[in-house]
């Protein structure tokens, strides 16, 4: 297996990490920064949300501060986070459906001239494979059956994937391999103090990533009691025996998107993207340094987004509510 | 006579993609000209079109003005029946629920293949394109509609990559692989309307738009295209439609 491949892990090796973690209802709340060193260099790291949304973009702001590196990440879908992770060198390898910041901004420039000189991998499934390898990964199964891929060149140029023939119907199916991530990165609008986590809006393929993971870190835009979670247990979505560590950052998924709570920093993202097609790899140096590496801490990093533009995402985003 | 009305060729693929859809069906549909057209045959013909988005929407009506920049933010959720994962909403197409896909497409070759992957050699590509997101799923398993601009560089002779199967290599192949289900229907361009022959799966021209000759088609397509000696039209974007196309996206994100 080349560095750039992430590997299944063996089923009681599986049983046997989960095992270990301390599952206990216990508090788990930490700062960014700590929860960055539960990362280590050469881990799959799969992250929440898709595309522009619920994205936990200020623990990848942390973890590209932590200098982390050989990060194998798994994301449905891979919007502008995954030029910084390219660019920084916290990784070399993504794995995802799709890769570009959005379909009106057009190619990710960052994106393109890292996988077309070949230092960094975008490594291309299907949507629906991505979502059934997670499945399989928080189901305990080693893989799952699935009717899309055949045919097409996105099966031909990947190496673990399977055909077989049903052996109660004889129909062809693909089989896709689990994917248990050492660690799993969601953000979420709020949760407890033990990581029981509650998702309003769109849940993408967070519950499944979460449940497939060895370790989970929890960022949250506010911190409830779990007296407040006891009393609509039916909302928790991702339950505290699953999550090691709970961050609270509001506004975690800036310059993206948390459902109900900000839309995306749209005047921050046209610029970005302006910005870097010009001159891709200085316009993502300098944007690294100036938003990333620069700011003394979060708060910092959200008033160079501006307060216009974090006022403006956030009328848009509660609106949702609106009738 | 009334006088002929102006319109854009991105506004004349949403209208000509959008009439293909059936009242009642259920249609999972991509961002862009795709959404814009599934949202005008909800309120033109087809009231009872039930829209699918990738990131887990079922049943949503879109507000004007506020076109989501892709299928998985908060806007595609206004007055949705259903929220649900991304996997499942997925499945629903590998279950059958799904009457038809509707995507924008890069490049497609004489059989319906869509790429969007690579241009140029994928082991050492030209262009390094976004990649699949949910199209391979959709197109392996329900009926496809593509809207897409008509250009040479665009309707190749054979995809330079399969990302979203078509008929693959015509004939049966396309069952033959184990893809037992679905496949092209149309393909919408700002010429002409496209369907697939029932043998051969090789793309046909079905009817050309107005002012739209078949020697334009042929210009604008990389392969040998089958044409009626007396072809068919299509009847021109109505007032009724372009007021409406105008209506939901007044800033021109698509259809400018």
């Amino acid at each position: 297996m080349s560095d750039r491949e992430i590997t299944q892990k063996p089923y009681l090796k599986l049983r046997a990490d989960t095992q270990a973690r301390d599952r206990s209802l216990r508090e788990k709340v930490m700062s960014l920064e700590e929860a960055a060193a539960l990362v280590s260099d050469g881990d799959h790291v799969a992250i929440g949300g898709c595309t522009m949304s619920r994205t936990p973009f200020a623990m990848i702001w942390a973890l590209i501060r932590a200098r982390k590196s050989g990060l194998h990440c798994s994301r449905s879908i891979t919007s502008s986070e995954g030029d910084l992770l390219f660019a920084s060198g916290v990784s070399e390898h993504i794995l995802t459906s799709w890769f570009s910041q959005g379909i009106v901004w057009g190619i990710s420039r960052i994106m393109r001239a890292y996988t077309e000189s070949k230092r960094a991998r975008f490594e291309e499934w299907s949507h629906m494979a991505i979502g059934l390898r997670y499945r399989a990964g928080a189901m305990g199964v080693p893989f799952l059956p699935m009717r899309a891929m055949m045919g097409s060149d996105v099966a031909g140029q990947l190496d673990n994937i399977h055909e077989m023939e049903c052996p109660f119907t004889g129909e062809r199916v693909v089989l896709v391999p689990a994917l248990n991530p050492d660690i799993a990165l969601i953000h979420v609008q709020r949760c407890d103090a033990y990581g029981n986590g509650q998702i309003d809006g769109l849940e993408f393929m967070d519950i499944d990533i979460a449940m497939a993971a060895n370790r989970v870190i929890l960022t949250t835009e506010r911190i409830v009691s779990n007296d407040q979670i006891r009393r609509a247990p039916d909302q928790t979505k991702i339950p505290f025996i699953a999550v090691d560590a709970v961050v609270e950052v509001p506004y975690g998924s800036a310059p993206h998107e948390c459902y109900g709570v900000y839309e995306p920093f749209f005047d921050h993202m046209d610029w970005y993207a302006g910005r870097m097609k010009p001159e891709a790899e200085a316009g993502i140096a300098a944007y690294l340094e100036k938003y990333i590496y620069g700011p003394a801490d979060w708060a910092e990093f959200l008033s160079l987004l501006g307060m216009a533009d974090l006022l403006d995402a956030s009328r848009r985003g509660r609106s949702i509510y609106n009738d | 006579m009334t006088e002929p009305l102006d319109y854009t060729a991105s506004e004349l693929l949403a209208v000509m993609s959008g009439r293909i859809l059936v009242d009642g069906q259920t249609a999972f549909a991509g961002v862009g000209i795709p959404l814009l057209a599934a949202v005008l045959a909800q309120r033109t013909h087809a009231a009872g079109l039930t829209i699918l988005f990738e990131g887990g929407t079922l049943g949503p009506f879109v507000v004007a003005g506020e076109l989501p920049p892709s299928t998985n933010e908060q806007r595609c959720t206004r007055r949705a029946n259903m929220l649900l994962s991304i996997t499942d909403v997925l499945l629903l197409l590998q279950r059958g629920y799904v009457d038809v896909g509707f995507m924008g497409g890069a490049q497609i070759d004489r059989h319906g293949n869509l790429n969007s992957s690579f241009i140029g050699d994928p082991a050492d590509p030209a262009v390094r394109l976004p990649g699949t997101g949910g199209g391979n799923d959709i197109a392996s398993l329900t009926q496809m509609i593509v809207a897409m601009k008509h250009e040479r560089r665009r309707f190749v002779e054979k995809v330079d990559f399969v990302t979203s199967p078509g008929y693959l290599d015509g004939g049966a192949s396309r069952e033959e692989s184990g893809l037992v289900a679905g496949g092209m229907y149309r393909v919408v361009t700002d010429l002409a309307v496209m369907g697939f022959d029932d043998e051969t799966r090789r793309m046909k021209v079905l009817a050309l738009h107005p002012g739209v000759t078949a020697q334009e088609v042929r210009d604008n397509t990389g392969f040998d295209i089958d044409i009626a000696a007396e072809p068919k039209f299509t009847e021109p974007p109505t007032g009724k439609e372009l007021g409406i196309l105008r209506h939901l996206d007044p800033d021109r994100l698509y259809t400018a």
